[in-house]
């Protein structure tokens, strides 16, 4: 049998608050910046909508980077909304280095919905670290493996 | 089993430009549940809607996914015309292919395939979207205006003639704010005190304003309809309420060398003062900074020859709770600090000043009584060079400055340069500028009488170097870009047109209201070409420059515009309220109050509840249980609570799960 060798394509998870990231990403949208198509985005009312369980479950079935994206601090439409995602993230994120997923393939960043630019520079950046690092297969389930 | 409809929008050329849409629609019509996927050119037109809602009754659907533009463009559409065809508003998702697919891939393969995934994804969700029920929550009908400047005055108004009460809020001692400190206003010339100080009387006489002077937004409770409102009155030292603003106070103070900011410390005023002839309220306030008797206990001059008994030295700040419907941001704007700025020798000689400066020397009830006087002699100038974008239009990244247009400069430049040819004739007036930007109605007209009629001399270039000269005189050293050659000028006076930038309130007030602000502290906007007066926050409105510089005419415009929102909203009884809340399921919830301590607006109570077990007895338990009205459907509840009790309508954990399951396929 033949190994097809295909240019590897990492898989991105993003969360987005509906009041500022995801806003920011429209914002991109229509500046036409671009950022590549692995990335695929999840509105959530706010950053700390995200239960780490989402995180954990997009690993599991083959994400290869999950980035969660907030309004900046002090900003939040919920007042406090992201100083909880924050918390409750660096601890997830550090015990997911733990497991084995590399610290890398995780991020939390701040956009606001001025930030068009930041956003689609965050997602170059963060698709070109996740690519750097490879096919993610610690968490891998698989009975849901890709044929 | 949902029955799902699928409409993929080409959105003319927007989408059909990098996505398939043909291709889109076929591959989503083998996912589970969907019986019918089309496309067509725009979803959100009339015919489109007719289509979705046709496709409703006719394959009696129970869940729809458009393929279109961003939710926040176009959901409320959609949810309108489900509605419309008897389908729950909450069984629509959009699947947004424009702003995140099409218009950032260029490759239609890229697109096509994304599009899919993203599809997909939404289809997984409205599998697990349950019909929702929006509630209803009473509106309070009285609007608060934070900032008495036109803007605020212009607001309050217009929001008080349509019959509601409004509340101005304003820092400073009296409302009026940067336009009573202007003299002349373009294109017309007409004197600006002459124009504001009469609106200013009608907002302190209107039965249905009331005005909050010397007094600060402390803090913000609350949603559109219902804020509560923590207002601070600082002490002014002065009983407003008999005080009779007659002066004798300020004539007899024996403090009378404290910098006169409405002049912008070009003369001196005393420790008590009232701000301007005009100032509404007209009452004195005392500067306990500078006041004798505040330092130092010894003094008291003002409340002896006060007869009115007017003074109060024990008075303390004291604060005000009221509730309002809806909140309109009006905190304007400032010229920046023009510390850094050396080459123009801004703070080495006090012949290089600011416009605004400008406009208290030309003012008649300025510190020269309108006589174009230099600061350092009281000499009168016969050279003049005028500076534009001093800090206007920089690269922010290697210069100081802002990298924004700050609008109004060019006009009141060449207003400033006109009436300065116009009162003195043997002057010489130069001006050093970028480009000359003149949009407005007579505003070109206005420029070019300045340049062919008044003969002011405009050199494109940019002013490299001020230096302050032993005679007192100002070499000022710029380009003359279209003669190709450097100039030197000897000047008498030099004034800058510093940029200009939100007053400084506006951060904290927008963490207050949680509004949200771009990169330059200007309050963002709901939507930058259809919702230009709404702030993303509902019930929040914005007026005049927090919004982005602006000059009197617009800022009146946009001040009228947020008073018709504001009337619309007040004029509702209730207002719908967001059904996508958080909500327990009692039967797993522990009654940790886990949940009860994260929640930021106070939803969240325990009540004891009576459960039939299992084996058949009844059992009390503490179980949470959440207000709908009060709940704003963050879902921080639902992280924190461990047994998974507590779940978000329309942003539940199965259906963000079912999303990252699609994406992750």
């Amino acid at each position: 049998m033949q190994v097809e060798k295909k240019e590897f394509k990492p898989t991105i998870v993003a969360f987005c608050c509906n009041w500022c990231s995801y806003a920011g990403a429209d914002l991109s949208g229509t500046n036409r910046l671009n950022y590549p198509a692995n990335v695929k985005i999840i509105r959530v009312p706010c950053s700390c909508r995200v239960n780490p369980m989402f995180v954990l479950r997009a690993f599991q079935r083959g994400a290869d980077g999950v980035i969660i994206c907030g309004c900046h601090p002090g900003d939040c439409h919920y007042t406090t909304g992201n100083y909880y995602a924050r918390r409750r993230m660096t601890l997830l994120f550090s015990m997911l280095d733990f497991l084995g997923i590399e610290r890398d393939r995780t991020r939390l960043e701040w956009v606001s919905a001025a930030e068009g630019a930041k956003f689609a520079a965050t997602m170059n950046d963060f698709v070109e670290t996740v690519t750097k690092l490879g096919e993610n297969k610690r968490l891998e389930d698989l009975r849901c493996k890709k044929q | 089993m949902q029955r799902i409809g699928v409409f993929v929008c080409w959105c003319g050329s927007n989408i059909a430009g990098t996505v398939d849409v043909h291709k889109v629609a076929e591959a989503l019509k083998s996912e589970p549940g969907v019986v019918i996927s089309t496309q067509y050119q725009y979803m959100c037109s009339e015919a489109g809607q007719t289509l979705i809602k046709d496709a409703i009754r006719d394959h009696k659907l129970t869940g729809i996914v458009v393929c279109s533009c961003s939710p926040r463009m176009h959901e409320a559409t959609f949810r309108k015309t489900a509605a419309a065809a008897g389908l729950n508003p909450y069984m629509v998702e959009i699947a947004n292919i424009r702003e995140q697919c099409s218009w950032i891939h260029k490759d239609m393969e890229v697109g096509t395939e994304k599009a899919i995934i993203l599809g997909r994804a939404a289809i997984a969700k409205v599998h697990l979207n349950a019909p929702l029920v929006a509630g209803e929550s009473p509106v309070v009908k009285r609007a608060l205006v934070i900032g008495g400047g036109i803007a605020g005055i212009q607001t309050a108004l217009d929001i008080a003639d349509a019959g509601f009460p409004v509340d101005i809020v304003e820092t400073k001692p009296t409302i009026g704010g940067k336009m009573a400190q202007i003299d002349k206003t373009f294109p017309t010339l007409d004197c600006a005190a002459c124009i504001l100080t009469p609106k200013m009387v009608d907002a302190a006489q209107h039965e249905k304003i009331n005005i909050y002077a010397y007094s600060e937004v402390a803090e913000v409770k609350g949603f559109v309809g219902n804020f509560s409102v923590k207002i601070k009155q600082k002490a002014r030292m002065v009983d407003t309420t008999k005080c009779t603003g007659c002066g004798l106070c300020v004539e007899k103070c024996p403090m009378k060398k404290v910098p006169n900011e409405f002049n912008l410390g070009m003369d001196k005023r005393s420790a008590i003062y009232i701000p301007f002839a005009q100032a509404v309220p007209k009452v004195a306030t005392i500067d306990p900074t500078a006041c004798i008797k505040m330092k130092t206990g010894k003094c008291g001059l003002c409340a002896t020859v006060c007869e009115a008994g007017a003074i109060d030295y024990t008075q303390q700040d004291s604060f005000i709770e009221e509730k309002y419907g809806a909140i309109v941001v009006a905190t304007g704007y400032n010229p920046i600090n023009l510390d850094k700025y050396d080459e123009f020798a801004y703070n080495q000689s006090p012949d290089v000043i600011t416009s605004l400066e400008f406009e208290r020397l030309t003012n008649a009830a300025g510190p020269t009584a309108g006589k174009l006087l230099r600061p350092s002699d009281g000499k009168h100038p016969h050279t003049l060079v005028f500076v534009q974008c001093v800090g206007s239009r920089c690269d922010v990244a290697n210069e100081k400055g802002k990298s924004y247009c700050s609008k109004i400069c060019c006009m009141y430049t060449a207003k400033h340069a006109m009436l300065c040819r116009e009162k003195y004739p043997d002057t010489d007036v130069y001006v050093f500028y970028i480009d000359v930007r003149t949009p407005g109605k007579n505003f070109d007209e206005f420029y070019r009488r300045a340049v062919e009629e008044y003969g002011v001399h405009y050199i494109k270039g940019m002013v490299g170097k001020v230096a302050p000269q032993a005679d007192g005189t100002l070499l000022v050293q710029g380009s003359d870009l279209i003669e190709g050659e450097q100039l030197k000028i000897k000047a008498d006076l030099v004034v800058l047109a510093a940029a200009i930038e939100p007053d400084k309130s506006a951060r904290p007030l927008a963490t207050m209201l949680t509004a949200s602000m771009d990169t330059n502290d200007f309050f963002t906007e709901a939507h930058p070409k259809l919702r230009p007066v709404e702030s993303p926050t509902a019930g929040v409105f914005l007026s005049g420059c927090c919004q982005g510089p602006k000059d009197i005419p617009e800022t009146v415009s946009q001040a009228s515009g947020a008073a018709a929102k504001v009337i619309g909203l007040l004029v509702k009884d209730s207002l719908t309220c967001n059904p996508c809340v958080a909500h327990s399921n009692e039967l797993m919830c522990n009654g940790c109050s886990a949940c009860e301590k994260v929640c930021p607006y106070g939803a969240i109570s325990y009540e004891d509840k009576e459960f039939r077990m299992p084996d058949r007895t009844t059992a009390i338990r503490r179980v949470a249980s959440v207000n709908p009205a009060v709940c704003q459907g963050c879902g921080a509840c639902t992280v924190a609570c461990p047994s998974g009790a507590m779940d978000l309508n329309g942003f539940s954990n199965s259906q963000i799960m079912a999303e990252v399951d699609a994406i992750c396929k």
